[in-house]
């Protein structure tokens, strides 16, 4: 599981993450949503030890996050931002392939291969293994990075908004993937959010923060109501059930 | 890796195929280097001709291998080392020491131990320059170029200020300095280049892979595990050494670094430093020679190679610009 204490990330007099306490049951998938500038990326940043903390602890798996070596730790945890920038020109099977530096620190062996092969099919990429990531869309770009990320096969997975940059089909996609992954191979996975109606339909668990602070948590049916989703948001939000699945609609 | 696909293929990929092609080349250039145009006592011509070529390849590699390995740690494909300043620094401090102990006593003084003062004066300076990675902001390594570019036109400006007081005979010495040259270069001092860039690379080679890691960027580096900010940081230093001791052999050059690098990246189409790396090396020997049998045998024209390779290197560096302005 992911234990998150007393956790806090302030710049100068800038509190951005303040006293956050969170445990996430290991297994599934869990969505943090909130409005912007909420700390959400933060938090995951620093869970990830991408970003040092101000004051607290994140232990993962058992692991504290900021004692333990970082090579260790990407056996057991791994990470995906939204920005990515690449200098250098890689294909889709080079970037996947890198997954496995943790575990063969670049010298390949056949299990390696097998995930490799196993990631690029699962995010049906093998059509575009060996293309140039410079000259991919930006979905199929970040498709290719999921994919790196499942090949290096690690028990908790975080994702900082996985579905910029996708259209409606592809989002769908990505998010049955995540379940799909989470539920196959009881990966602990770990997302952020904007749409509160990704997050309603599949995520099991949602973490909800504003100003910082985790404001709200629980499943989907404890978590999206109007009540809370005005709360936060501030603006009148609409909860309804459409075959079965829970839908805001903030269209005014 | 590369072997097993060696093996699947059952063919040799690109790289290897061009690092075969650019070795070959090397050594071709290497051989007419050593004999085209001799007259007279081989024992002589050889050590002669030996002196330079040696010079001749340590700058190479040195020049491309830290460019490269600088350009990763940044992910930024039209920076030199140079920027950091190396090369103004060593200027100002050789006209520093003209101005005070005058070129006589420059002259005069163990080549090894001013040596050993540049590059220590250089190294130190980068460390210096490298505390600032270690703050906590993400964007330090931007802080740490900045700085450089900053300190290198403060001294510039002291070199100009200086200048301005030197005795003006004392400046024909001094300009000798401003310029790479590589036909006036002490064998000791060659001796002490090769020990301290065969140390660099034995430390270097290990971390090849890291580095291929680190052109993902820092937040996917960490990911994958690689302590970044450690192998950026040992990284950094490694470069510096390598640009100091090309430096103190020859003198400053800048753009000839970007010149190699990036016609590895283009030659070589892959990521992998194992590949990249020997390419800019040996397309930096094959210039280097080429350019200096060129200017000795075709035009008699014997020690401008820097300019001319300067201004070839300079033209990239524009036409890079450009093209990353039409993107």
């Amino acid at each position: 599981m992911i234990k998150v204490s007393k956790l806090s990330k302030a710049y100068g007099d800038t509190i951005v993450v303040d006293d956050v306490n969170l445990d996430l049951p290991r297994g599934g998938v869990t969505a943090i949503i909130g409005p912007n500038g909420a700390g959400k990326s933060t938090l995951l940043s620093m869970i990830s030890r991408l970003l040092p903390m101000t004051a607290g602890s994140v232990t993962v798996g058992g692991l504290d996050v900021s004692k333990t070596l970082s090579g260790e730790l990407a056996k057991r945890l791994s990470i995906l931002r939204q920005d990515n920038h690449i200098a250098a020109r890689l294909t889709v099977r080079d970037l996947v392939s890198f997954g496995r530096y943790p575990h063969s620190k670049g010298r390949l062996t056949v299990k390696d291969k097998e995930h490799i092969d196993r990631a690029i099919a699962y995010l049906n990429l093998e059509p575009l293994a060996d293309r140039f990531i410079d000259e991919m869309s930006g979905g199929q770009r970040q498709r290719a990075y999921v994919a790196m990320v499942l090949a290096q096969d690690t028990e908790f997975v975080l994702l900082d908004e996985p579905l910029n940059n996708l259209d409606m089909k592809h989002a769908v996609e990505m998010m049955k993937l995540i379940r799909r992954a989470a539920s196959e191979t009881g990966r602990t996975i770990v997302l952020v959010l904007h749409d509160i109606n990704f997050a309603s339909c599949y995520a099991d668990h949602i973490v909800v923060m504003r100003d910082g602070k985790l404001a709200y948590q629980g499943t989907p049916a404890e978590v999206v109501t109007p009540e809370i989703m005005r709360d936060v948001y501030e603006i009148d939000i609409k909860v309804h059930t459409i075959a079965g699945q829970l839908i805001s609609v903030y269209y005014d | 890796m590369a072997d097993a696909q060696i093996l699947q293929r059952g063919q040799l990929s690109q790289p290897v195929l061009m690092l075969m092609f650019l070795s070959a080349l090397a050594i071709l250039l290497m051989a007419l280097f050593m004999t085209v145009g001799a007259r007279g006592d081989w024992s002589f011509i050889l050590a002669f001709r030996g002196k330079k070529l040696a010079a001749l390849v340590m700058v190479g590699f040195a020049i491309a291998v830290s460019t490269v390995a600088f350009q990763t740690v940044t992910a930024n494909r039209i920076l030199t080392p140079a920027l950091m300043g190396f090369d103004a620094l060593y200027i100002l401090m050789n006209s520093v020491l003209v101005f005070l102990f005058g070129s006589l006593t420059i002259v005069a003084a163990d080549p090894i131990m001013l040596f050993m003062l540049n590059v220590a004066a250089m190294v130190g300076f980068a460390l210096l320059l490298f505390r600032f990675l270690f703050s906590d902001s993400t964007r330090s390594l931007l802080l740490v170029l900045l700085v450089g570019i900053i300190l290198g036109t403060l001294f510039r400006s002291l070199t100009d200020f200086t200048l301005r007081l030197i005795d003006p005979n004392e400046f024909i010495v001094l300009q000798d300095f401003f310029f790479a040259n590589f036909n006036t270069v002490n064998a000791d001092l060659l001796w002490v280049s090769a020990i301290i860039i065969l140390v660099v690379s034995a430390v270097g080679v290990s971390r090849l892979h890291a580095l291929d890691v680190i052109t993902l960027g820092r937040d996917q580096a960490i990911n994958l595990g690689v302590d970044h900010t450690r192998e950026v940081g040992i990284t950094i230093v490694l470069v510096t050494v390598l640009v100091s001791v090309s430096t103190a052999l020859v003198g400053p050059v800048t753009f000839f670094g970007l010149l190699v690098a990036n016609l590895a990246y283009v030659l070589i189409r892959d990521h992998r430093h194992v590949f990249i790396m020997p390419a800019a090396a040996l397309l930096a020997v094959i210039c280097l020679i080429g350019g200096q049998m060129l200017l000795e045998r075709l035009l008699n024209f014997d020690s401008s190679l820097s300019i001319v390779i300067e201004f070839a290197g300079g033209l990239v560096f524009i036409f890079l610009l450009l093209r990353g302005a039409a993107r």
